[in-house]
């Protein structure tokens, strides 16, 4: 992926509505890896008594960033969609703290672009959730 | 149940015990979904906004958003089908529930199968509890939108069942 794409990406991924609406920002993106923040928002809040963010809120982040980790890759095309994300939850994110995905696509076929993703709060020694997923690739991509 | 109860108080007391379940949670209000209830039958609807959009350019649904969505459907289903036996005994304390006390079920992990791009449109979706015992839980949820017979979604998950007493 040339600087140019990597911007052509950037904005692509700036330009999802839902993505904006949960106040994601690019932190990083290219040769397949993206690492995409979401802040902490009470309108997020899934467990009334423990303030924690719904898990809904944490799947759109991983998805977003690995969505973000195939369009960020040299051989995938720009666009593509879900084919399948599993999540697993090692524990509850702490009220307050910003969301930080790390998406990586580290396979990719001329249909389906394989991901893994890891989602951390302020301590980062200790992931929040891991996800794993299938994208589709466009047709047309080299 | 009490035979001579008249619906009217039956419907009263299932659709306040749904509704301080469902209120209680930001996050639901905050994607836009409500649930409409048949007897104990829960029927999520995610009303469309351009919040919702993934791919503009389609357009359709984020992925994120579906996948919330059947979260937000399974865990309350969840919810509602383990109090259900209390909301009929009458034996649940709704006061002590609408001031904030009630925990809910809490996600292992949740896997969804993305059966077809989701249109600009309203989306359904239904639970069904496969197993659930006194700490673990396995939910299956489909969603649709125009045609029940042509899911768009679907997913399953684990969860963490809350603890009520000690």
């Amino acid at each position: 992926m040339t600087q140019t794409d990597n911007n052509a990406a950037r904005q692509f991924i700036k330009a999802i509505p839902h993505s904006r609406r949960l106040g994601m920002e690019v932190e990083e993106l290219g040769n397949g890896k993206a690492v995409i923040s979401m802040p902490y928002d009470k309108a997020l809040i899934g467990d009334p008594v423990t303030k924690v963010i719904h898990g809904g809120a944490v799947s759109a982040l991983m998805d977003t960033a690995g969505g973000a980790a195939v369009v960020a890759h040299p051989l995938a095309g720009l666009g593509t969609a879900t084919l399948d994300l599993r999540i697993d939850y090692m524990r509850s994110a702490t009220p307050g703290q910003t969301i930080t995905a790390t998406a990586e696509c580290y396979h990719v076929t001329r249909s389906v672009a394989f991901v893994r993703a890891t989602a951390c709060d302020a301590d980062t020694a200790r992931p929040v959730a891991t996800a794993t997923g299938a994208f589709t690739v466009m047709k047309g991509s080299s | 149940m009490k035979r001579s109860e008249p619906v009217i108080q039956v419907k009263r007391r299932r659709d306040l015990a749904l509704s301080v379940i469902v209120n209680q949670v930001p996050y639901i209000d905050f994607l836009g979904v409500s649930f409409d209830r048949h007897g104990n039958q829960l029927t999520s609807t995610m009303a469309f906004h351009d919040d919702l959009i993934g791919n503009p350019m389609l357009p359709a649904l984020h992925g994120g958003a579906t996948a919330a969505f059947l979260e937000v459907t399974a865990i309350i289903g969840l919810a509602w089908a383990s109090l259900w036996g209390e909301i009929e005994g009458e034996s649940l304390d709704i006061e002590a529930v609408q001031t904030g006390v009630l925990a809910l079920p809490k996600t292992i992990d949740f896997t969804v199968d993305y059966l077809r791009p989701g249109l600009p449109r309203d989306a359904y979706a239904r639970a069904r509890v496969n197993r659930s015992g006194r700490r673990y839980a396995s939910v299956h949820v489909e969603a649709w939108q125009d045609n029940r017979d042509r899911l768009f979604a679907q997913a399953s998950g684990h969860f963490l069942m809350p603890q009520r007493d000690g």
